[in-house]
């Protein structure tokens, strides 16, 4: 009897690390060896990409308030930046590439972060599309950016770290862990740091956050740059490990559209809602396209794929944000909670 | 640059002047809703291009003109009151800027739902208006531009008229004023809102049409929605004369930009020129030209 009651007792009493851990040692050691190479490559690359760049407009968005239409656009200029990097400096590291192409991103982020000092709400997000199609025009324009290539594409170079070959699809699924692994948990420190609530206190009430004492135009700027530098090596990711070959044109609008979407139907202000999300967005129309032939065969074709994606994902965005406001996140809180009271009962 | 073309200016100014009017034509569908629930409705464009479908495909199945014109709009009455009781009521009293991001859902599944419906090749849509450029003093002007500026003036007077001379009009300026003293005194939201919803329908079927006639029926039409929002940033969000000034000021101003500075920059700014204008103008007056001054809450 006792052995049975003091099981609820110890997971009550899991530290937070554990779950988090657990993940990692599965996903470091396990999924390599028993995924075949399509649920790498079509599946957990771009998830990967995703999440990262999740986190980052959630840093923005989610923590600090601020709506930003123009994530892909980051993304983009993530990925030509790295691109450039790798191309034009003889025998830079490839990770200092990526690197400097988040700090790249930083900078034109906070250009384009600028306007939050005087907008707000809808202004703002409409003033981000700027970025988007800004961003997008010049490096089509431009034909520098993409090393004169005649349609802006460019090619991925080898992942090579150190001498060790990523280029495999286990390697590439590893160099994209570990990157989105270390700097998830960048995010997550800023997240509970000073400045994270700072980020809070200004989007729950900004002239409070003044009186208090916030820096608010400094921390605007900097949550803009934090998330775009995650944004942008998320954008790296996207290019060098999961499409290996992409135009601007690859980063358009409905990107963006599509990581708000991974985080508000993950949950916002929360770092593991940007992974549930992006699982969902990476996972679902895999799952609507079997479904889909499966039940209709040939009628189902391409193009119906596409529209009826949308409207699910349409619907699946208001339904949350009716029903479960704060995402999966809150939704997996609410379901382990059941299985997991917080105080046990006494049993005699 | 010896001597200017002052016949050449003045023909790329009108062309840039009538065609912000169709952006106007856009923004004032979104005006309206955000004027009456301070929603901002980026589900406008598929709206737009739900409406111009819908005719399309009944005119070519071969339903009347009129008649195609009567179903369509009963089918965005529907629509708007449907909207209304799924999506706006369940959501009633959250931050505006959930209800945006609700509206960008609602985008995505009318969209889908308009495609799917009636396919996704591109129609051709005949209004039997003749697009032959005539001569005025020397300047070019579309006639089909002019039709449209005509049909946007007419549909400005006349919801400026339902506005203040009709009950329902001064029903939505009074929720527009002040949505707790409207519900004070009895008017019931909910219906004024599946009104709102399905006026702007009506608004997104003018829309639709001249767009769709001007640039066939197809998925992108739902895109003029990005050409709008500049539009509505630089007149603000409330004002019916702010996106008819704004739509004029945005559309001249591309295309004198496109024509005279475009080279400078290879050309094909039309796609963000809008949105660094308002943003420029933005930071000298945030809230637009006649944007009412946001009240902070504190």
């Amino acid at each position: 009897m006792a052995a049975i009651t003091s099981q609820p007792v110890v997971s009550a009493k899991l530290p937070g690390w554990i779950a988090p851990l657990a993940i990692l040692i599965i996903a470091f050691a396990v999924v390599p060896f028993i995924g075949s190479s399509y649920l790498i490559e079509a599946l957990l690359l771009p998830f990967l990409a995703l999440s990262l760049a999740g986190v980052g407009l959630n840093l923005l968005t989610g923590y600090a308030g601020q709506v930003s239409l123009g994530s892909a656009a980051f993304m983009a200029v993530g990925a030509f930046a790295a691109f450039n990097f790798n191309l034009r400096v003889e025998g830079l590291p490839l990770l200092v590439s990526i690197a400097l192409a988040g700090g790249i991103t930083a900078a034109v982020g906070i250009v384009f972060g600028l306007p939050s000092l005087r907008l707000r709400g809808f202004y703002l997000a409409v003033s981000t599309l700027a970025a988007q199609f800004f961003v997008q025009w010049a490096l089509t324009k431009f034909g520098w950016f993409s090393n004169d290539d005649p349609s802006g594409v460019i090619d991925a170079p080898k992942l090579t770290i150190a001498g060790i070959d990523f280029d495999s699809s286990t390697g590439r699924y590893y160099f994209s862990l570990i990157v989105v692994t270390v700097l998830t948990f960048f995010a997550w420190r800023i997240a509970s740091s000073q400045t994270g609530r700072n980020f809070i206190a200004i989007r729950d009430n900004e002239t409070a956050a003044r009186i208090i004492g916030v820096p608010v135009l400094r921390t605007k700027l900097l949550v803009f740059a934090l998330s775009s530098f995650i944004i942008g090596i998320a954008g790296a990711l996207w290019a060098f490990a999961y499409l290996r070959t992409v135009e601007p044109a690859g980063f358009n609008l409905d990107r963006s559209f599509q990581i708000l979407f991974i985080i508000i139907i993950g949950g916002l202000a929360t770092i593991r809602g940007a992974f549930l999300g992006a699982a969902l967005m990476v996972v679902f129309p895999v799952v609507l396209s079997r479904v889909g032939s499966f039940l209709l065969g040939d009628l189902f074709d391409s193009g119906v794929l596409d529209m009826s994606q949308r409207i699910v994902i349409g619907t699946l965005i208001i339904v949350f944000l009716i029903l479960e406001p704060d995402g999966l996140a809150a939704l997996g809180r609410r379901l382990t909670g059941r299985f997991r009271p917080s105080t046990p009962e006494p049993v005699g | 640059m010896e001597s200017f073309d002052y016949l050449f200016f003045l023909e790329v100014l009108t062309g840039g002047l009538l065609s912000g009017v169709m952006y106007s034509l856009v923004a004032i569908g979104f005006v309206l809703i955000y004027k009456t629930s301070g929603v901002l409705n980026f589900a406008q464009g598929a709206l737009l291009l739900f409406a111009a479908l819908t005719f399309v495909s009944l005119v070519e199945r071969g339903v009347p003109f009129y008649l195609a014109l009567a179903l369509t709009f009963a089918i965005m009455v529907l629509l708007g009151i449907g909207i209304e009781r799924a999506v706006l009521r369940p959501l009633v009293n959250k931050p505006p800027i959930t209800l945006f991001m609700a509206t960008l859902g609602l985008s995505y599944i009318i969209e889908g739902a308009a495609q799917l419906l009636w396919g996704t090749q591109v129609h051709a849509l005949e209004l039997g208006i003749e697009d032959v450029p005539f001569e005025f003093y020397g300047v070019f002007i579309s006639q089909f531009d002019l039709f449209a500026s005509a049909v946007a003036a007419l549909m400005v007077i006349g919801l400026t008229l339902f506005f203040r001379y009709t009950r329902v009009g001064l029903t939505f300026r009074a929720v527009a004023d002040d949505q707790f003293a409207a519900l004070a005194v009895g008017l019931r939201l909910p219906r004024i809102w599946a009104t709102v919803w399905a006026t702007s329908g009506l608004v997104a079927l003018v829309a639709g049409l001249l767009w769709g006639a001007r640039s066939g029926v197809q998925f992108s039409l739902s895109l003029v929605v990005l050409k709008a929002l500049p539009v509505l940033v630089l007149g603000g969000f409330d004002s019916i004369a702010g996106a008819i000034i704004g739509g004029l000021l945005i559309g001249a101003s591309e295309k004198l930009a496109e024509v005279y500075i475009g080279e400078y920059f290879g050309g094909g700014i039309e796609g963000w020129f809008a949105y660094a204008i308002a943003l420029v103008f933005l930071l000298i007056r945030p809230s637009g030209l006649f944007g009412q001054k946001l009240v902070e809450r504190v």
